[in-house]
């Protein structure tokens, strides 16, 4: 008889347990009005605050109006994710996959194939419907850049901004080493010459180029991509629909690394290998001990910020274009090379209001809207109509760059082909491999990634 | 493990693990399964796979072992060579020994020295990774850090740890971290000897190592069982060294638990993620049962 | 001889202290300074004029101060309740009835935490809690929790309980007294302080995790620190030492404080040493 009564305190003490702290999640109210939630890597005051104070002192306000105005009560929420881009992709995926998650999504565009192939995005016609290709702003906003959140012909986003990749050089150093300036490179050559000198001079560590896995995407688009590009190749070929993974351009690339890193000792490896090597060589181009850096339009516009002031920044820091290895020798024949990427929003298609949550996609992508985002960070926008604000230099970067630039290939298996071009990048500069053996274990990994079908080999003579 | 009779029925018995059989059954047994049942598919969270998995027999074990290249740096090989020199250095070498000697120092003692020394080897145990991940990059700071200002100081160079000796350093790391566990057990294994013993050796006049070796060590065999199947398996699923490495620089302190992290998190591969903390449980296993032969022969030649 | 040796003795234990002391106190001394120290840098220095204001912005971060004492707390005090609980309820069980082979039983289980604590588990995790409709919640968090630490409380309680004699409770059961009338006033007594060290190591164990929350909670109302301590990164994504610093001080304050008030308590040991 005890038994009984004991197996019920027992399951008791379980369920105590179990419903203990449930009452501190609160329940959420549920009203008639239509509630739309949003997220981004953005916290107030910490990662991407201003992208917070533009959605919430602007784009959500001026929606909410304007959808009262219609008679309609909607209300935003933006949930503000402070942990890693890695992590909010496993959310998304997560999220997604039961059904779940918020009506807007910050998406970075390279992960949109992979998404799609999962069954986890729609094209935004078949979540808003008609109204989608009925919108102004597709007019001002180029093929290229609706590209980046595009797949197989399909939108599934709008992007956010694009960026450009470009030589970072500190203007005190090259003077004080006696190099001319402004100066533009034509070639690898006179990279390294200016390297040489910086070096003699007392640099030291003139040059850095991005290599290496714990880069991570920043060795792919700052690193390998602006190399190779500029041996004439670009990692997939787009006319044919295959992967480039062992060419006369691939051993180039990987020789300028090996000049760079291993020969001439022109750059540190060091910062290529360890966790924060990114973060460090920012530092050290603050502090003058580097004085050449391939970055991206991102490092001018924000992350030197958080070393050095922006007067010091106009005055020391200026920039070039990415050479070919010779002139004329770079992708498509052309004397400087530069890539884009870019983030923007994707629509849930499990949001229970798809027409509201469009209409807010579109507002945040409006030009009013996209004037004011300007004003708080001005950057290269996805409109046409919407001009940088009030920085020269983005906006020459902008003009100089844009027309010469490409993107990467909107594949699902790109992740992990770029993972192999930063492995490969790191077998160099460590001195592990010799190019020839890198690119020999690039082509073989790459070929079981994609297939023996869907790879291009040049045979080097 | 003598057989001592029990007070209650099995049934009673059972009635007191009712909660725990719920848990364990729901969040333990029923996750592990399904990992199981992955570990056999090439599941991932994105791409085609993910919205049509397909079981795939053993190709993802059979993956993780192509011995052609798994000794490259990035393959499963190097990642297993790197966590048995991290298990030997930091488990065995170093938390047990750390921890037989510091409660082998205080035995029998008390006092302020005891308790400062104890409470801060607990503190390094029981504060949150990521606080301690910030605390050892300040630490080791090649120019600024505290060990090297201190090295320097005394004419020792200022070594970049995490780049000139990356494995030593997360071994130390580990070392400092779970030492604490090991102290306490041994300490309180090491109250359980009945004085007498100790004392009929002090009587002799027997060096410390001989009585440690002849009297306590083998009453402590069971403890150091405990011990040492404890700290092996958690010092092989340890991640924190992740926060200070991220397992370079080129994968020299990739230990398999960063290496499931690659694969799991960043590709999204949960089958072969899941064949991979298969093959690590099953390694733990033999591992304990070779333990056990270990100190169960050590016994019968004593 | 003797009162010689004995002296060389203690001042080798003096030594041998401060070597140990030195050894795992340096590695936590900057987070004594840097967090009073108005511009950090990576280097331990006395500040000259020792400031609280890290402190006052990081509580104007209502985000993180909600993570730490709100979240947290319930987090790592509904894993501590529920580890603490179930494992002596069972640990108890386990040591007073015969089952065959419990000792690898509870091995075995403990392998599978191995397996089900990883990086590899998170998509049936992540299932298991949809299904459960505990996305976004504590209480899932909590339950998950429990479920991955108890085989390794469970084996670190049962020697406690097989170490307190069970005369009593053998004498009890003669006088007729009821199984869980016998646990609660003559059993638990005795282990109490077994299920204090239990007890703390599931809180600290909840407190640090980072894996399972970030898997299963959703708003950030729900967050807890160690994802909230990101909210403390710069643009650039690094690090603000200041900020960070004073978070992470208050974020290691209360295990602290929860081991000394144990300690004080109960003393902080494992009661008779765990046995094989």
């Amino acid at each position: 008889m005890f038994r009984k009564a004991m197996l019920v305190r027992m399951l008791v003490i379980v369920a105590m347990i179990s419903t203990l702290s449930a009452a501190f999640a609160g329940p959420a109210a549920a009203q008639d009005e239509i509630k739309l939630t949003m997220t981004c890597r953005c916290v107030a005051d910490g990662v991407n605050s201003e992208l917070v104070g533009w959605l919430l002192e602007h784009v959500i306000p001026t929606f909410e109006e304007a959808m009262a105005a219609e008679g309609k009560n909607v209300t935003v929420e933006l949930v503000q994710f402070g942990g890693s881009d890695e992590q909010l992709k496993e959310q998304y995926a997560l999220d997604l996959g039961v059904g779940g998650g918020y009506d807007l999504f910050s998406f970075d565009g390279f992960w949109v194939p992979e998404f799609v192939d999962a069954g986890l995005l729609q094209p935004l016609h078949t979540v808003a419907g008609d109204v989608v290709d009925e919108w102004e702003g597709w007019g001002h906003i180029s093929e290229g850049i609706q590209a980046i959140l595009g797949y197989q012909g399909e939108r599934y986003g709008i992007a956010a901004g694009t960026d450009v990749r470009e030589i970072f050089y500190r203007r005190d150093l090259f003077e004080e080493a006696g190099i001319e300036v402004p100066w533009q490179p034509t070639s690898w050559e006179e990279i390294l010459e200016a390297g040489r000198i910086l070096k003699e001079a007392g640099v030291e560590t003139p040059i850095q180029i991005n290599a290496g896995t714990a880069m991570g995407e920043a060795t792919t688009m700052q690193g390998w991509d602006m190399v190779l590009l500029g041996a004439g190749q670009h990692m997939y070929d787009f006319d044919e629909g295959k992967w480039n993974v062992s060419s006369p351009a691939i051993l180039d690339a990987l020789n300028l690394y090996k000049t760079i890193y291993l020969d001439e000792e022109l750059g540190d490896a060091r910062l290529q290998l360890i966790a924060d090597g990114r973060d460090r060589s920012f530092a050290d181009f603050a502090s003058g001990k580097i004085a050449i850096l391939v970055e991206g339009d991102w490092f001018w516009r924000s992350a030197i910020l958080s070393q050095m002031e922006e007067e010091t920044r106009n005055e020391v820091v200026t920039w070039a274009k990415m050479p070919a290895k010779e002139p004329g020798a770079g992708f498509r024949g052309q004397d400087f090379v530069t890539i884009s990427g870019g983030t923007g929003w994707v629509l849930n298609p499990n949001t229970d209001h798809p027409e509201e949550a469009w209409a807010l996609l579109a507002h945040m992508s409006s030009q009013d809207m996209q004037l004011i985002w300007e004003e708080i960070l001005p950057r290269i926008n996805f409109r046409d109509d919407v001009p940088v604000a009030g920085d020269e230099v983005m906006s020459a970067m902008a003009d100089e760059l844009l027309p010469l630039t490409t993107v990467r290939p909107m594949l699902p298996d790109y992740a992990k082909v770029s993972y192999e071009a930063q492995l490969m990048t790191e077998r160099v500069v460590s001195g592990e491999m010799s190019p020839e053996e890198a690119m020999e274990a690039y082509a073989e990994a790459v070929t079981d990634i994609v297939g023996e079908d869907n790879v291009i080999v040049i045979p080097v003579e | 493990m003598e057989k001592r009779p029990g007070v209650f029925s099995g049934k009673v018995g059972l009635t007191f693990l009712t909660p725990a059989l719920f848990f364990v059954a729901i969040f333990l047994i029923l996750p592990f399964f399904w990992i199981f049942y992955l570990s056999f598919t090439n599941r991932t969270l994105t791409g085609v796979t993910a919205a049509n998995p397909q079981f795939v027999g053993l190709e993802n074990y059979q993956r993780l072992f192509d011995f052609d290249q798994w000794m490259r740096y990035g393959q499963f090989g190097n990642a297993l060579k790197i966590t048995f020199q991290f298990v030997l250095g930091s488990a065995l070498l170093g938390q047990a020994v750390v921890g037989l000697t510091v409660a082998w120092a205080f035995y029998r003692r008390k006092g302020l020295l005891r308790e400062t020394v104890f409470t801060l080897a607990v503190l390094a145990w029981i504060i949150p990774e990521v606080v301690v991940a910030f605390a050892w990059s300040a630490f080791l700071d090649v120019d600024r850090g505290t060990l090297n200002t201190i090295l320097s100081a005394v004419g020792l160079g200022q070594p970049d740890w995490l780049f000139d000796y990356p494995l030593l350093t997360i071994i130390i790391f580990n070392t400092w971290r779970g030492s604490a566990f090991s102290i306490l057990l041994f300490s309180s294994a090491l109250e359980t000897i009945p004085p007498s013993y100790v004392e009929t050796a002090d009587v002799v006049g027997a060096s410390a190592w001989r009585k440690f070796r002849d009297i306590i060590f083998p009453l402590m065999r069971g403890h150091i069982l405990t011990d040492l199947i404890l700290i092996t398996l958690w010092t092989f699923n340890v991640f924190t060294p992740f926060l200070l490495t991220g397992g370079g620089p080129t994968f020299r302190t990739e230990l398999v638990s960063i290496y499931t992290y690659r694969t799991a998190f960043k590709f999204f591969e949960f089958g072969r993620g899941g064949a991979i903390a298969v093959v690590m449980m099953l390694i733990n296993f033999m591992l304990a049962m070779g333990y056990l032969i270990a100190l169960r022969r050590q016994k019968a030649v004593s | 001889m003797r009162n010689y040796e004995s002296t060389f003795s203690k001042l080798l234990l003096v030594l041998f202290s401060l070597a140990c002391m030195a050894f795992f106190a340096l590695p936590l001394l900057w987070l004594l300074t840097a967090p009073f120290t108005p511009m950090t840098t990576l280097s331990v220095e006395i500040p000259d004029n020792p400031t609280l204001d890290n402190f006052r912005t990081v509580f104007k971060n209502e985000f993180a101060i909600r993570a730490l004492f709100r979240n947290n707390l319930i987090i790592a005090g509904g894993a501590m309740l529920s580890v603490a609980a179930v494992a002596t309820l069972a640990s108890y069980g386990l040591s007073r009835t015969r089952i065959v082979g419990r000792d690898i039983l509870v091995y075995v289980l403990m392998l599978f935490s191995s397996v089900v604590g990883g990086t590899a588990a998170m998509v049936p995790l992540f299932l298991l809690a949809y299904h459960l409709k505990l996305i976004d919640t504590h209480v899932g968090v909590i339950l998950v929790m429990t479920g991955g630490l108890l085989p390794a409380a469970i084996f670190m309680m049962r020697d406690f309980v097989d170490s307190i004699p069970r005369s009593y409770e053998e004498a009890a059961l003669v006088c007729g007294a009821g199984p869980f009338r016998i646990f609660r006033d003559i059993a638990f007594p005795l282990v109490r302080p077994g299920v204090a060290v239990v007890a703390i190591w599931a809180f600290v164990n909840a407190w640090g995790a980072f894996l399972i929350p970030v898997v299963m909670l959703r708003s950030p109302e729900n967050m807890p620190a160690s994802v909230a301590l990101y909210s403390f990164y710069s643009e650039a994504g690094t690090p603000v030492h200041t900020l960070v610093s004073a978070y992470a001080f208050l974020y290691g304050l209360p295990v602290l404080v929860l081991y000394l008030l144990v300690n004080w308590r109960f003393g902080f040991r494992f009661f008779g040493g765990i046995k094989s």
